[in-house]
């Protein structure tokens, strides 16, 4: 087994200076390049590349059958591509299966959130990795640490600032926006290089969506950079630092948020605009 | 804060309350069903007769320790009176007929058990059988083996290794036996496991939200192994109380211990669909089995009035279940 890995303290990455692709080389956590993806006749991915740079929120978007699901599938393990290369901090990886991701630091934020909803939310926070006792009882009879583990779960919550009374109240008691942050909770704990977040806004309220939004954002400046996957547009917009749109298998364009409209970008999304016939600005690489 | 606090008052709904229901329920209805026998007959409230019940509760209580384990990952357990028969009739045949010293004849016994534990695991693991069709099977296969292995023949004349547990002593006035002793062990020992140990939460995790357990890096299928094996082991040990209690290996035993046990897992509070529930609870429901079929019998209701009253209330319980798995 794994030990039980502290969350890391990263540097707050608002003391850095933001990348800008100009001026310096920036730094790539996580890179695909040229993943193919087959089922029997269907294509999900054709060649399609992929890049999330350190500290930043990278939304991805495509229409249905576009291959981003499949995309997020492959960088979290949950698939093997065909072909191609995933490098991790420039390193090449094989990842043959979600855990295998997880250990190399890559965490998964699944849209039904793959939390056990009749535990309590300390218990989810360490599902499958529970802080064990130390010496004899835990190595051997592989006995919890109960105490620790709430006070970790305390600690992770506020440091995200989910504002939940009980660590002990089952997680079926939460509403919906409490249990995303659970799982998001759960993922920033414990990645030490990318959080993936799948469909993270989907089924939730205004308020709630708003405030797992903040949540994403906090997630950033604790110093992980966070993939999105998600459906909605102003979500996207509204937290965003790049967009990949995909298209067809592949990566149509990345593009500038701040310097493209939403319209344009569906544009791309559906194939109604190539990515040459936008203005240079809104490209983001 | 605002749908934080809104939450917090559905969290207080009434349905919501049902979990601590379920924990409730089965200790009112036990304390209920004392006080009404109690009211009816003199010969009920006797540390006599409640030695009485709680020895006649004893095998079908170790039998439904694994029943609950098997039970929380959302599986079930269909074999487990007839895989203990067969392990009895091993025991006691091994060491009357065959000479082999009581202790190895045991070990074997128990070895027999595990074995069939583990044969439902691995059918359940590996190809990806339903517990229940695959408990139904080798419940059939037990019940063969153990009328081909004994003749149809009960074996007698044990020798004192295989009663020991059936032995009593005194506390004050009431007779405890060894057995009792035992399964209280054994209740406390799964107890021990499931909430203080890593393994024993992933059994709930696993069978709370299987998918989820998969994704957080727990080996789920070797959890449903052990499991399986683990209940086969405790079906052995309930077979040696069984030998014990009655002083015969009985070819014919075991073969309505698979609804009792379900029954007092139900009763207990333990969701049929896995992932909630407590081991004592368990124990509460063999003992209000126990209580309710000793009480009737004291007041001389017939044995198929028993066999209806246990019926409704295991869908009683059941409903329950369903009804706290719907607010969920």
């Amino acid at each position: 087994m794994e030990p039980n890995l502290p969350p890391q303290s990263n540097p707050p990455l608002s003391n850095l200076p933001m990348p800008s692709p100009e001026t310096t080389p920036v730094k790539l956590v996580l890179e695909a390049k040229g993943l193919v993806k087959r089922y029997g006749q269907v294509t999900a991915l054709d060649g399609a590349d992929f890049q999330l740079r350190d500290g930043e929120i990278l939304a991805v978007i495509g229409d249905n059958g576009a291959g981003k699901s499949t995309l997020i599938k492959a960088l979290s393990g949950a698939i093997i591509p065909d072909e191609g290369e995933i490098y991790l901090d420039g390193q090449q990886v094989h990842f043959r299966s979600p855990i295998d991701a997880r250990h190399k630091g890559i965490e998964t934020v699944y849209q039904d959130l793959a939390v056990a909803p009749a535990m309590t939310i300390a218990e989810n926070l360490f599902l499958g990795r529970e802080i064990l006792r130390p010496g004899i009882f835990g190595r051997f009879f592989r006995l919890i640490d109960k105490k620790k583990m709430l006070e970790d779960a305390i600690a992770y919550m506020q440091d995200l600032k989910i504002g939940i009374r009980s660590m002990k109240q089952a997680v079926e008691t939460l509403s919906g926006g409490q249990r995303q942050g659970v799982a998001v909770a759960r993922s920033a704990a414990f990645a030490r290089h990318v959080v993936i977040m799948d469909e993270p806004t989907a089924a939730l309220g205004v308020k709630e969506s708003n405030m797992v939004l903040e949540l994403i954002r906090r997630v950033r400046e604790s110093g992980l950079p966070v993939i999105i996957i998600s459906h909605n547009m102003p979500h996207v917009f509204d937290i965003a630092d790049r967009i990949h749109i995909q298209r067809l298998g592949r990566r149509a364009a990345v593009v500038n948020p701040k310097h493209i409209s939403m319209s344009d970008t569906v544009a791309v999304m559906t194939g109604a605009k190539k990515a040459e016939e936008l203005p240079p600005e809104a490209l983001a690489h | 804060m605002a749908e934080q606090k809104s939450s917090a008052v559905v969290g207080r709904s009434l349905l919501a309350r049902l979990p601590s229901l379920t924990v409730l329920g089965p200790f009112i209805a036990l304390v209920l069903a004392s006080i009404y026998f109690a009211a009816q007959t003199d010969r009920f409230f006797t540390g006599q007769n409640f030695s009485l019940i709680v020895q006649q509760v004893m095998v079908a209580g170790v039998l439904g320790i694994g029943q609950t384990l098997v039970i929380l990952t959302a599986g079930i357990d269909l074999s487990c009176g007839l895989v203990m028969a067969l392990g009895t009739m091993v025991m006691t045949k091994l060491a009357v007929e065959s000479g082999l010293p009581p202790l190895l004849a045991i070990g074997l016994g128990l070895v027999v058990t595990t074995g069939f534990g583990f044969l439902n695991g691995l059918l359940i693991t590996r190809i990806k059988l339903p517990p229940f069709i695959v408990t139904l099977g080798t419940l059939n296969i037990a019940l063969a083996l153990t009328q081909i292995y004994s003749g149809a023949q009960t074996v007698s004349g044990l020798p004192n290794a295989l009663l020991f547990f059936g032995n009593t002593f005194k506390v004050g006035s009431t007779v405890v036996t060894y057995g009792t002793i035992l399964m209280l062990l054994l209740y406390v020992l799964a107890w021990f496991f499931l909430s203080e140990t890593a393994p024993g939460r992933h059994l709930y995790a696993v069978g709370n939200n299987p998918e989820a357990a998969r994704l957080t890096g727990i080996p789920t299928q070797r959890v449903l192994l052990i499991v399986y094996t683990l209940a086969g082991f405790i079906y052995g040990i309930a077979g040696l109380l069984l030998v014990a209690r009655t002083g015969v290996g009985d070819p014919n035993a075991g073969q309505t211990d698979n609804l009792e046990t379900i029954t007092a897992v139900v009763l207990g509070g333990t969701s049929l669909f896995g992932g909630r529930g407590m081991i004592f609870g368990t124990l509460l429901g063999a003992l209000i089995i126990g209580v309710f079929r000793n009480g009737l019998t004291l007041t001389g209701v017939p044995s198929v009035y028993q066999i209806l009253i246990t019926g409704i209330l295991v869908i009683l319980a059941v409903t329950t279940d369903q009804l706290s798995k719907k607010r969920a």
